[in-house]
Formats: C-alpha cells, structure tokens, sequence
C-alpha cells in the first residue's frame, strides 16, 4: 500500500507514502476515480512523506486535476518539500495547482 | 569519454516496478560521491527513473525476457548513468514538446525528456553491445539547478 485514503467531512484525503512514480501511478489514479465514482468532489493530496515525482506522477496529477474539474470538484495539494517544489515550479505546474504548506491550511481552503 | 570501473553495474527485469529500487541505489551513490544534496534527491532520481522507465516501457515493451541494464561510473569530469534496453529503439527526441507552455500544460505526457535534459548537464543515445542506450551525465563540479 502506497497510498492511504482518509475522509474529513467531504474532503476525500490522499497520504502518498513514498514517492510517486511510474510503478505506482495507476494506484493512485483508480482510488481517485473510485472516490469520484462514488460521488466525491474534493480532494486532497498530502506530499508529506515523498522525496521525489517522476514525470508519469505529474501526468497522473494533471490527468486527475481535470477529471476532477469536469465533475466540478476541486483537488488541492499540500506538504510539498522544497525539491517538490523546484519540480513543480520548473514544470510551470505550480500554475495549475493549489498548492498548500501544511493540510491543515489546505483543509482550511477548501 | 574516458569511463572508469563501474560503481554500480545492475540488470533487472523489464517490470516497472524496479524502477525504485535503482533510484535508491543510484541516489544513495550519488551521495557517497558527494554530489548536493538536491542533485541526489531530486535530479539524478527523477532523470534516471524517466531513463529506466523509457527502457522497459518504451524500449523493451514491459517483455518479460527482454532486460534493462543500468552502469553508473564515476571519473575525473562526470558522474555517468548508461541504461540500455535489448528493444529496436526509439528517439528520444520525438514528439518533443514544451511541457511549460499554456497549451501543452493539461497534457498528461510530454516532460520526461524534458526533465532529463533540466536535471542532467547531458544527454546521450547510442548503441553499446548491441544495446539501445541512454546516457546521463552529470558533470561533476556540481549541481545543474
């Protein structure tokens, strides 16, 4: 298990334990669509505990970004260590993500 | 380029699931090399995985008889990872895009090379033993962020 799946209110919370790659992608993205399926809408990504995302892990987060807008949900991200962050400001996608320093502010966004 | 013994000199299955467990040797070298500490967490695991997962997914085609090799040598100017692939090739450089620009940020693909060629001072193809091969290198004067 990679990745662990906690509810808060109607906040769906995603724990990714480790990093977020090619090998485990697709986990990631079915537990999202289940949640989507089963009429979830907002959803929180917590980067706390991973190092690094290759580039099949930002695909998946943007793949899920839009999936979740077109059901007129919202994702938001959060806990990203300062290498997490270069990545995401040299992708450009710190653009397309609300980005959050802890979940509790993230939460708070919502 | 002059290339030395090799400090880590790995073959393993083209199963994804690998992947990782190269990263964490190849970072964990990275750091007994000395390099920053942003080069061994961030830049070498993210080229390389992309490296590795080109190899099996898009070189071997996930075959289960087919293997991925991956060298690391250190000398005098680079830190070199060489991963190759028993597939009939591809370029690396085909359908390159700009990942960064405002049409193709929704894409889904697109920033492997792209962060290969950010994160590593070069990059490489050519044919070794008959195998199709990536090659990273990083120079070893210091970081490329």
């Amino acid at each position: 298990m990679t990745f662990s799946i906690k509810k808060q209110d109607d906040i769906v919370l995603i724990d990714v334990e480790g990093q977020l790659i090619v090998g485990n992608r697709q986990e990631l993205k079915q537990k999202v669509l289940d949640e989507i399926e089963a009429g979830a809408r907002k959803f929180l990504i917590n980067f706390s505990q991973t190092g690094y995302i290759d580039s099949s892990g930002l695909g998946v987060l943007v793949s899920l970004s839009k999936k979740i807008r077109e059901h007129g949900g919202e994702l938001r991200l959060s806990d990203l260590n300062d290498d997490l962050k270069t990545l995401f400001e040299l992708t450009k996608l710190d653009t397309l993500f609300m980005i959050s320093e802890s979940r509790e502010k993230a939460l708070e966004s919502f | 380029m002059s290339q030395g013994s090799p400090l880590l000199d790995l073959e393993i299955t083209s199963d994804i699931r690998e992947v990782e467990r190269v990263i964490r040797l190849a970072s964990d070298l990275c750091e007994t090399l000395g390099f920053p500490d942003t080069v061994c967490r961030l830049n070498v695991p993210v080229a390389l995985s992309e490296a590795v997962s080109n190899a099996i997914i898009k070189g071997n085609r996930e075959k289960p008889d087919k293997t991925v090799t991956i060298k690391a040598v250190f000398n005098t100017r680079h830190l070199i990872f060489d991963v190759g692939d028993e597939g009939d090739g591809f370029d690396l450089r085909e359908s390159v895009t700009d990942p960064t620009l405002e049409d193709n940020l929704l894409l889904e693909g697109g920033r492997g090379l792209f962060l290969m060629t950010r994160f590593m001072d070069r990059i490489e193809q050519l044919t070794i033993d008959r195998r199709n091969v990536v090659r990273l290198i990083l120079n070893r004067t210091g970081s490329t962020m």
